[in-house]
């Protein structure tokens, strides 16, 4: 087949979908995510009487719940394939990427399968994150000195 | 209100994130790296507990809040403890979000097994 024919045939198979579709799915879904974050946090601000910053720590722990159960049952794969980053971005897809890799390396043993594969993603995100905020931590101090 | 704001800011990271994984070669875990990295970037002078301020939950979920909650803990210990207390305090807030993930993940990974 010559080259150009092929080029036709892979631009017609090729999936329709745009990036700017993928963009508004993932501004559509990240925004319900946070206003789905915002009623939490006022629910349990009246329901349990205390304040909003411990309403949000209660609020963030309810979504890795829901996002780390939903993984385990399996279906939370598909929604991130659909929303990508709308699922990526807030905290559930920190709580996603633990569970689906411990899921996923359990069968290799409780040591070298589940425990040192679970932070397999989520690792870098802690890592990098505790190692910029140390650094801007003593940049804040030299500079601000507090 | 405070939900529309939520939703736009909320959202608007996520459409950020989208963009770069579409245009760039950058991976996911690139991605929220990145974005932890900005937001305790934005922490540092107290730009996102303004931003926090005004928007409400919408800018607790992005992940982009891990960054800012680390530094946060560690400078809030930093300011009793000196430079010592960056090294103390930097789990302080973080650590309900990362003890949580883990406990349930285990949990859950004894519970059920992959589908395919």
């Amino acid at each position: 087949m010559e080259k150009k024919k092929y080029e036709e045939l892979v631009n017609k198979h090729k999936p329709t979908e745009t990036r700017g579709q993928n963009a508004f799915i993932a501004f559509v879904t990240g925004g319900i995510v946070g206003v789905i974050g915002q009623v939490l946090t006022e629910c349990y601000t009246s329901w349990f009487d205390i304040s909003t910053k411990d309403a949000s720590t209660f609020m963030l722990v309810t979504l890795i719940f829901l996002a780390s159960l939903f993984t385990a049952l399996g279906f939370f794969d598909k929604w991130v394939t659909f929303c990508k980053c709308g699922l990526i971005i807030p905290i559930t897809g920190f709580a996603h990427s633990m569970t689906s890799a411990g899921i996923e390396y359990r069968k290799e043993g409780p040591i070298f399968g589940l425990g040192s594969n679970i932070f397999k993603l989520a690792g870098s995100v802690i890592l990098y994150g505790v190692v910029s905020a140390w650094f801007f931590g003593i940049l804040r101090l030299i500079i601000m000195g507090g | 209100m405070i939900y529309l704001t939520s939703f736009i800011f909320c959202g608007l990271v996520c459409l950020i994130g989208q963009l770069i994984l579409d245009n760039t070669k950058l991976s996911a875990g690139h991605i929220t790296s990145i974005f932890v990295i900005v937001g305790s970037f934005l922490d540092t002078f107290s730009i996102y507990d303004q931003i926090i301020n005004h928007v409400g939950a919408g800018a607790l979920v992005p992940i982009t809040s891990f960054g800012h909650s680390l530094i946060h803990g560690a400078l809030a210990k930093a300011s009793d403890m000196g430079i010592m207390g960056l090294l103390m305090g930097m789990f302080d807030l973080t650590a309900s979000g990362i003890t949580a993930a883990i406990v349930f993940t285990f949990i859950f990974t004894l519970f059920f097994r992959p589908k395919n």
